[in-house]
Order: C-alpha cells, then structure tokens, then sequence
C-alpha cells in the first residue's frame, strides 16, 4: 500500500503507523530548525507529486512568523507537492540561478521577502518561478498586521497550488474543532493547519456538532448548557450569538444549506428524533422525514436540491436521501450495519462516511457516479469527516494511542497527516468554505 | 415574597412572645402547593394573638424543594441493555413510583435525560439517548402522566456516569435519568 504520512509534533506517532510503512520508508528534509520537531515519512511508490524549492524569505528569522515554512507545510500536507528548501535566500526581485537550482531536481521554486514597515506593519512579497523554463509565474505583495502572517502565509500556499495544479487551494480556510479538559469545553475556530487556534465559545458543558454556514463566519452547533441539547448560531468574528432552535426534546444535528437562508436541524418534538428544515433566522420548523425511529445527521447536497440522512428505518444505521422539501426516500448505503456521519464534496462527486466494521469505526469514501467503496484509514476510531473547501481532503476526528487527534487525508487514502494545535481531547471538527480574500 | 413572609412570620413571632404565648401554641400548617394569595396584613401595630397565629403562613420553598426531590426512595437511573430500548421489568416498581409522584404533583416536572455508552457517533448516540428517554416517557404516559410534565432529552454519550472504556463502565452509562425541575 502506498502511503505518506506527516508526523507532526510526536515522534510517538511513528509507532503507531510503523506498522503500515513499507520497507521503503524515505524520510525527506523539509525540516528547518524552527520546526525541527516537524517529520514527513514517505513510503510507497507511485505517487506523482510536484517537487517545489520554497526558499527562506528573505528576513523571515527576524519576523515573528517565517513565511516560507508556513508555505511549505501546507503544500506537503495536501500530498500533492514535494517540497525541499534550496538553501538560499533570495527576494522577490532577485533572479535565481536556474542552472543551480535545476541541481536539485525542482520543477518549481518560491523566494519572497518579509520586511517590518515603519507603522509596525509587515510587507511580504513573494513570486513564483517556472525552474524547468526559467519563466516568472508570477507574485504578490500584501501589507499585513503581525497576527495576519499566517494568514498570508496560506494565501501565498494557495496561489503556488492554483497556479501549479489547477485547482483552488484551501490554505487559507479555517476549521472549527471542540476540545474538552477535564469539565471545560471549548469551541476552537483554527487555520486548516490546526494552528492559530482561537476560543470562540468556553462551557462547563458539552458542545458537539460546529457547522460552518457558507459565509465563513457564522458556526451552528449544538450546546448542552441549558442541559438538553440546543443548537446555536454563532457569528465568531463579533461573539454575537442566538438561539437557533430549542424546541421541547433535544435538538441537535445543525446543516446549512448551500445558500446559506436554511438549517436542517434534527427534533425530537414530534415524539422521535426527525429532521426539520429551518429558515437560518428563525422561526417555525418544517418537517423533512418521517419515520417511526431515528432520523438524523442531516447534510444538503452541493445544489441544495436534496438531504443525505442518516435513519435506522431499515433495523440498522445506514445514509439514505430525500428531496431537500421532503418527499420520497431513497437509501444510499448497503454494506454493513452501522455508516453514519454522511458528508458531500462541494464538487458533488463524492459521500464520505464512517462505517463500522468488526468495531472498527472507519472513515469510507463512496463515488456517487459508481456507487464503489474505499475505505481510507487503518485508523480504530473515526469520527465526523468534512470535505476541504476544494474537494481534496478529508478533515477527520480519530484515536491514535489513546489520545484524541485531528487527520486530513487525500480522497486516495494514501497522504495523511495529523493537525497540529491542542494536545487536549479534540474532537469535532468541521472545515470551513472559501474565505474572500 | 418569601422574604417578606418569613420578616412578617418573624415579626408575628417576636410578637406572640411579647404578649406571653408559647411558642408550641403557634399553629403550623403545611399547606403543600397552596400559593399564598390573601393580601399581606399589616404587621403593627401588634395585633390579637388569636390573629397573630392565625396569620402564619407556611413557608413555599419548602414545597417546591420537595418536587425538585422527586419521590423518595424511588430510584432515579433506569439502566438499558446493549442496543436496547426497553424498559426492564426490573424498573417497573420505580416507573409506577415517579408516575405516582407526578399524578399527585400535577406541578411537578421531570426532564428524562437519555445516555448511551461511549461507542459510534456523537449525533447518532445522541439520537439513541433519546429514543430511551422516550421509552421511560412512555412508559410514565402509560400510566397516565400528563405529557406536561415530561421533557424526554438526550445527552447522548456526552455525560457518562462512569469513565471507562468496558463493559462495566457501558453499562452503568446506557440509561435514563429522572431530573426534577
């Protein structure tokens, strides 16, 4: 099995993955000494990766944060670069030595510069060059505050992946995630990287379920501190927040729709947990299914035309869909008894899920076009994927050695690195749509 | 109000002693659930003794610390088998003690607070926790409690009684709490 995984901060992790690394293990030097705890384990053959130079900005290591390794971090863990620092410093303006530079074998190279401005400010510029052709690809400058560089930093990753893939990056995205020490509950908004993590909400009890509406900024979720269940919305740029739904039972399961004007929410009003559709202002639910049992987890479809569910109307949890307004209902899962936590790709192509098998909770990816299913983890515990913002990875909550962590993966299984950010229990994460820039 | 009551109980007392009566004559009522809606005498002058005592009122929190009790001796955690919903015949003695309480309490409310063990998904037990919180809702309907006073909720698996991840802990986490309001 061909497979790369990025050890971020705990050499422990090694033992736990060693099992699945091939004789082939290679070990590449992207580590600088500013993130020396940083290790990238490849093994396998086959994969096609973009080798990219990302040399030091010119006055990064007087900044307070260094562009160069934010960038080149971000495109490792997509899994579709290789990255390598050709240990030279040059600006933006200067032009590098192709003949050199071809030495080590990339296709492409980033320099950029960093520099303090007299009112406290930073000014970091970057370009991206062609190394094979010798051809300026391009480059920006951005005047930033200091809390900003990371920021920045993403954005630069996400042009250098557009430009050199085709597709929009998701550097600059941020995920929402929830951890829990001891009898204090926090909801973390954070970068993809799991980095910069910011409190958005502190509770003596539990939260579960963050949703990112598709402005980016506003979360629905589901807090317990009225003790029952009541979802939430959430502005976390203001802090300003409001009661969604707190209808008689638990309510729980927020999903926004893609244009944003509603949130499916499931009820157990009725009698049963069901699931409802709400205008995202307020007011009186309708109700999308009916059944006799459970009815939950609800997710739109990229379009807004349908909800995937899921419901134990068949004697097991399986992913079912229905008409957005209600109506008949199909079901989409067939192997095994127990697939929950369905998830849609915002390109439309793909369900991601969990399914149990032999007490394993694993994460699974469905291809809606064939109806085929691959399983992507070796991993125990798996718990709520989303979907990166461009359809390319998968943000997963799962247990590695006891401990709960945060893992993207490629749609192919085959690239998997854990966040960085809280050693407490984390759970729960969601990642968030395309920011404006 | 209660505050009031007890400085006017208090003054009604100081007064019964002024005037030489014992304090074991001072009649109390519990008059459970009564709301106290005569209007508030006026406390001076000192008035008779006979309306001194008569005056005394008994004291409302008393009464509504009793239905946040619940029935007593009647156990408030109905366990649930693995994968089960039902409410064991073992359980049927405390469900006929709460629907008791709750028939002769009309004002006393209960929130049933479902909980699964830790395995599956957060939503998923979730919606587990609540289908056994509906079959203790049930159950008490059953037996003629008004849907009023029940709230059927779940926590899911987000507040086991025990930590621990076997079968001793699951089974002590698979349940149905009583919380009176």
């Amino acid at each position: 099995m061909v497979r790369i995984v990025f050890f971020l901060f705990t050499e422990a992790m090694i033992n736990f993955f060693l099992p699945i690394l091939t004789a082939m293990t290679l070990s590449i030097g992207v580590v600088s000494s500013a993130w020396s705890e940083v290790r990238v384990e490849v093994s396998g053959v086959g994969i096609t990766q973009i080798p990219i130079g990302i040399a030091s900005f010119k006055g990064q290591d007087a900044a307070p944060q260094k562009p160069a390794l934010i960038v080149a971090s971000d495109l490792d863990r997509s899994g579709q670069f290789k990255t390598m620092d050709p240990g030279m410093v040059l600006d933006d303006t200067s032009r590098p030595d192709f003949v050199a530079i071809r030495q080590t074998n990339t296709d492409a190279l980033v320099t950029g510069s960093i520099q303090k401005t007299a009112d406290g400010r930073f000014d970091v510029k970057y370009r991206l060059w062609d190394v094979i052709k010798g051809q300026d690809l391009g480059g920006q400058s951005f005047l930033v505050v200091a809390s900003d560089l990371r920021l920045v930093s993403h954005r630069i990753a996400d042009q250098v992946y557009e430009k050199l893939t085709g597709d929009k990056g998701v550097f600059s995205t941020r995920i929402a995630y929830v951890t829990k020490q001891s009898q204090r509950h926090v909801l973390w908004v954070a970068d993809a990287d799991g980095e910069n993590a910011q409190a958005a909400l502190t509770s003596p009890e539990p939260i579960i379920s963050p949703r990112w509406a598709p402005n980016g900024t506003d979360l629905a979720y589901v807090s317990f501190e009225s003790r029952k269940p009541v979802v939430y919305v959430h502005d976390v740029s203001t802090g300003k927040r409001r009661i969604l739904a707190n209808f008689k039972g638990s309510n729980s399961a927020p999903a926004w729709s893609p244009d944003g004007k509603t949130v499916a929410v499931t009820l157990s009003r009725d009698g049963s947990s069901q699931i409802f559709s709400l205008d995202a202002k307020g007011g009186e639910p309708k109700r999308i299914t009916q059944s006799n049992g459970i009815d939950t987890e609800p997710v739109f479809t990229p379009d807004g035309s349908a909800i995937y569910f899921v419901s134990d109307r068949g004697g097991s949890p399986q992913i079912y869909r229905t008409p957005a307004a209600g109506g008949p209902v199909q079901r989409v899962t067939f192997l095994g008894n127990y697939n929950i936590s369905p998830t849609l790709s915002p390109d439309g192509r793909w369900l991601a899920y969990i399914a149990r098998n032999a007490s394993q909770y694993r994460l699974h990816l469905l291809e809606l076009a064939t109806d085929k299913v691959y399983p992507l983890t070796d991993t125990h515990i798996d718990e709520r994927p989303s979907f990166a913002a461009n359809s390319k990875l998968i943000l997963y909550a799962t247990m590695v050695q006891g401990k709960e962590v945060l893992m993207t993966t490629t749609l192919d299984g085959k690239i998997s690195a854990k966040l960085a950010g809280q050693s407490n229990n984390i759970r729960e994460p969601h990642w968030g749509p395309f920011l404006k820039p | 109000m209660n505050k009031f009551f007890l400085s006017f109980g208090l003054a009604v007392l100081l007064s019964a002693c002024a005037s030489g009566v014992k304090l074991n004559d001072v009649p109390v009522e519990d008059k459970s659930g009564s709301s106290v809606s005569a209007p508030a005498p006026e406390p001076t002058p000192a008035p008779a003794v006979a309306q001194a005592q008569s005056a005394v009122a008994p004291v409302s929190t008393v009464t509504s610390d009793n239905l946040a009790a619940g029935p007593n001796g009647v156990t408030k955690v109905i366990y649930f088998d693995y994968d089960s919903f039902v409410v064991k015949a073992e359980f049927q003695n405390a469900i006929e003690g709460h629907a008791q309480f709750l028939k002769n309490n009309p004002r006393a409310k209960v929130s049933l607070e479902g909980h699964t063990d830790e395995r599956g998904g957060r939503e998923y037990n979730l919606a587990l926790g609540q289908k056994r919180a509906d079959a203790v809702r049930q159950s008490l309907s059953l037996l003629g409690v008004s849907s009023a006073q029940i709230e059927s909720v779940s926590f899911g698996e987000e507040k086991p009684a025990i930590q621990g991840s076997d079968e001793s802990a699951f089974s002590k986490n698979r349940r149905t709490e009583f919380f009176y309001k």
